[in-house]
């Protein structure tokens, strides 16, 4: 196990190094520089910024530093917030952005888990179709459409929730939540769904049904355990999309989360601050990814056998 | 009646199947949860705490008045910090701010401050002429990166001093008399030189709290934080959160407070202008930074309609480079622009009460009145163009429109291919780049034709001209004639009369439309939202808001 645990920790390194090396060729080669503006800057200005950002050095060398920098956990000063370094802007963002997708995932799971099951229950039946057909529709529905058609109706015309913030007024964290986590309840579902029926066709369910079990016991008992597999092993990475793709939903609700300062740097030619939202969501969907093959591998006894015997 | 209609038909659709009960049961009871809050709006709140919710479009990048650019960063700053001069919220004329008065000698050049004596910084410290000496000492220094040094070129020897001609800032026009007394003396007569003084980029800062964070020239210290500035404006920096609000308070050290009657301005950056409007909607904001181009039809419609349109002093045009060979000839650029039908372009593109421009400057800059010929003829284009060597389009090559990706910049350019294409039978392409690509693309040349859009700085003809010299930074046209230089360089700086500087600034600029480098579109107007509670927030043609005049009033 612990052989495990190392060498996918070990395969993560070039990964990163890959990541990084990519990211800081391709934004600095990208035309347009991080302090190009509408109105002319002098050329003295332009000269005293790129010294002080080290810009006026070569790419390699500003390469080779850079990497120094990261390795002692330091990603730089942002460009285009002077003032702010890159670890200040990452951290006043993340937990913000962690909390919507924590409970996006709770929203996810709660409806895609429960109408997946109850769907597998009794499949090619109405309480089968009916929840799949929405999902489908919830796969295909982008968030920056949902999101608007549940601020319209639930914000301002019922008036039963804020249209946006985060945090600020009582309920502000609903519609974001579920506008961000239902098109990955929809996946669930539909990953549940498969998974379940699945196990109820194999032969220990028909055991314990023969036992006399109730139906209630024969799913929570004996086939949720193996029929959600699929669903935990998608979950690494659907936390790390959550937390990466929520630019949309922060945008729409006005959230000051990470996502909207990920897609404004880019924009801005702000190096530092992309290089360092990068090598983090990607170290963070390493570690995901990493979790949801443990759980998974604690979960599914075979696949436990396979890692401990080499 | 709208909300159980809508639940019984939520509920009759749902009700076939036995899990939705389910979700319906979860989902309504989280918002029962939700409904435990009072639901009482910021715009109801604010009211009665005196708390002004203001949409600021984006997050700053910076509060230092000596870094920052930006009409976000300026509203934040211009309620943390004040310059000699403040202005008339409605005529933006120059009245006193932390002088209490000036006097201007006789030949234009030397201007005396008188500080007020109750001058103070936000801590308590008394503020003097020397504050305003140093603050410009540091405005001027070029690693401070300050895009808005230039404001400070109509000073003795300024500019000389930030290009390095200079060493010794002694020989920089201000001078601090006494602690109360500031000395300003000027390279020419500049009547626009009040107008300056109420830009973020002459603010005086706190010598003491810079120094404290960092060397004076350093950019990106910490001083602008909240807790660390000291400021000397109407209120005093109480909150910055990143990406979620900036919170100002009323400052009781400010020598004004007693008729500073809002207690707190909150700045929410809210940057999709979509969200915005539903705030708005939704009560959370009392002013919004700008309002949808198809939601202007809507509120339009409404009687008393919350959405102000005031006409804003700034130009779209489009800039044509004339160093392509077929764009050469003045013949052809005036073709090109006579066939534009601004009219159309504003009444059915834009329909946001924009002016169709015939002129840079827009008119009533200052009481300045461009002299133009320039009007939608198609007739007269025509012969202009077979004059040029392109009888009814023959021969003209294929030519490019450049625009900075944006529906808005879409949407004109396609009705101007379209102009072209029927009243010239020219034809033209169009093609779009991301922002930073277009900006390189312009700056280097590499364009026939491109949008543009200039916001002025001050209020002046002089800001809207003086980027058309040769070589200059905003030029980007490529165009050049010494003669205009002359004008708007040596000639206009000297002059001692209001009325004669006007005459030649309409010289210069009939000059620049008869060899029409640049092809004025419309004027730009600013499109608001604002809640009837907000008083004393007038229109102006910078659309600068005087925190300090503004008071919230309960509404019925």
């Amino acid at each position: 196990m612990l052989k495990f645990l190392l060498s996918r920790i070990a395969q993560a390194i070039p990964v990163l190094l890959v990541v990084v090396t990519a990211t800081f060729f391709i934004v600095h080669a990208a035309p347009g520089g991080p302090f190009s503006a509408d109105k002319a800057v002098p050329p003295e200005v332009i000269e005293a910024l790129e010294a002080q950002y080290k810009l006026d050095q070569p790419v390699w060398r500003q390469y080779i530093s850079y990497l120094g920098d990261i390795l002692s956990g330091d990603f730089g000063p942002s460009f285009k917030y002077p003032g702010r370094s890159v670890n200040e802007l990452i951290m006043a963002g993340i937990p913000i952005t962690a909390e919507l997708a924590f409970y996006a995932m709770l929203v996810a799971l709660g409806l895609g888990v429960l109408s997946g099951v109850g769907a597998a229950m009794r499949p090619n039946t109405l309480q089968d179709y009916a929840p799949m057909t929405l999902a489908m529709i919830g796969i295909c529905m982008p968030s920056f459409l949902l999101g608007p058609l549940l601020v319209l109706v639930f914000g301002i015309e019922l008036e039963m929730v804020p249209v946006s913030g985060w945090g600020d007024i009582p309920g502000d964290k609903i519609l974001p939540s579920i506008t961000l986590g239902t098109g990955y309840a929809a996946y669930i579902a539909r990953l549940s769904r498969g998974g379940m029926l699945e196990i109820l066709s194999q032969d220990f369910i028909r055991t314990a049904r023969a036992k006399g079990l109730s139906e209630s016991t024969v799913i929570i008992k004996h086939a949720l355990k193996g029929g959600l597999i699929p669903v935990i092993a998608f979950l690494g990475p659907a936390f790390a999309g959550l937390l990466a793709g929520s630019f949309v939903v922060e945008t729409i609700f006005q959230i000051p989360g990470i996502g909207r300062f990920y897609v404004q740097a880019a924009f801005n030619r702000d190096y530092t601050l992309i290089l360092g939202m990068t090598i983090f969501l990607s170290t963070l969907i390493i570690i995901f990814n990493l979790i949801s093959d443990l759980i998974s591998i604690w979960l599914n006894p075979k696949l436990r056998d396979e890692i401990s015997n080499g | 009646m709208y909300k159980s209609l809508f639940s019984q038909t939520l509920n009759s659709a749902l009700s076939c199947s036995k899990m939705f009960f389910k979700y319906v049961i979860i989902i309504q009871a989280l918002f029962l949860l939700s409904s435990c809050g009072e639901n009482e709006t910021n715009v109801s709140k604010g009211n009665q705490s005196g708390t002004l919710y203001w949409g600021n479009g984006t997050e700053p990048q910076s509060l230092d008045p000596q870094i920052a650019t930006g009409v976000p960063e300026h509203h934040v700053i211009s309620t943390l910090m004040e310059g000699l001069v403040l202005k008339d919220r409605k005529t933006l004329q120059p009245r006193p701010g932390m002088a209490e008065s000036w006097e201007i000698s006789d030949d234009g050049r030397v201007y005396t401050f008188k500080i007020r004596n109750n001058a103070k910084w936000s801590n308590g410290d008394p503020l003097t002429a020397e504050d305003f000496v140093w603050s410009w000492w540091r405005a001027l220094q070029p690693a401070l990166g300050n895009l808005y040094a230039y404001m400070l070129f109509p000073i003795e020897n300024a500019q000389n001093y930030y290009e390095g001609v200079v060493s010794d800032f002694s020989q920089v026009g201000a001078r601090a008399l006494d602690d109360q007394t500031l000395e300003v003396t000027l390279n020419h007569p500049t009547p626009y030189f009040l107008q300056l003084l109420d830009h973020y980029s002459l603010f005086p800062v706190h010598k003491e709290t810079i120094e404290k964070f960092g060397s004076a020239d350093q950019r990106g210290t910490r001083w602008t934080y909240a807790g660390n500035l000291v400021g000397n404006g109407a209120f005093t920096l109480e909150e910055w959160e990143i990406n979620r609000k900036i919170v100002v308070k009323k400052n009781e050290n400010y020598w004004d407070a007693e008729n500073v009657r809002l207690n707190e301005v909150v700045f929410l950056p809210v940057e999709n202008v979509v969200t915005e409007e539903r705030m708005f909607r939704a009560g959370q904001l009392h002013v919004t930074a700008s309002l949808p181009a198809d939601k202007i039809a809507p509120y339009s419609e409404m009687s008393e309609s919350p959405m102000r349109i005031s006409p804003y002093l700034g130009t779209y045009f489009y800039r044509i480079n004339v160093d392509v060979p077929h764009l050469q000839d003045p013949k052809v650029r005036k073709a090109l622009a006579m066939s534009i039908d601004r009219k159309n372009i504003v009444e059915k593109i834009t329909k946001g009460g924009q002016i169709p421009a015939y002129a840079m400057t827009p008119p009533g800059t200052m009481g300045y009145y461009p002299k133009s010929d320039l009007r939608y003829d198609p007739e007269e284009a025509r012969k202009l163009l077979a004059e040029a060597g392109y009888p009814d389009g023959q021969g003209f090559p294929v030519t490019e429109i450049l625009y900075n990706t944006n529906e808005g910049h879409r949407k004109i350019a396609v009705a101007i291919q379209e102009m072209w294409k029927q009243n010239l039978n020219v034809d033209i392409q169009i093609l779009n780049q991301e922002w930073k690509v277009y900006l390189d693309s312009e700056s280097a040349g590499e364009y026939q034709i491109s949008r543009a859009g200039w916001i002025g700085d001050y209020v002046d003809p002089n800001n809207f001209l003086d980027m058309f010299i040769c070589n200059g930074g905003n030029n980007r046209t490529g165009w050049c004639n010494q003669e205009y230089d002359n004008l708007i360089l040596k000639v206009a700086p000297a002059v001692k009369s209001h009325e004669e500087r006007l005459e030649i600034f309409q010289t210069a600029e009939t000059m620049l439309l008869n060899d029409m480098p640049v092809i004025p579109i419309y004027t730009y107007t600013s499109i608001q939202l604002i809640d009837p509670s907000v008083k004393n927030f007038d229109s102006n043609i910078m659309n600068h808001a005087y925190y300090k005049d503004i008071y919230l009033e309960e509404q019925d």
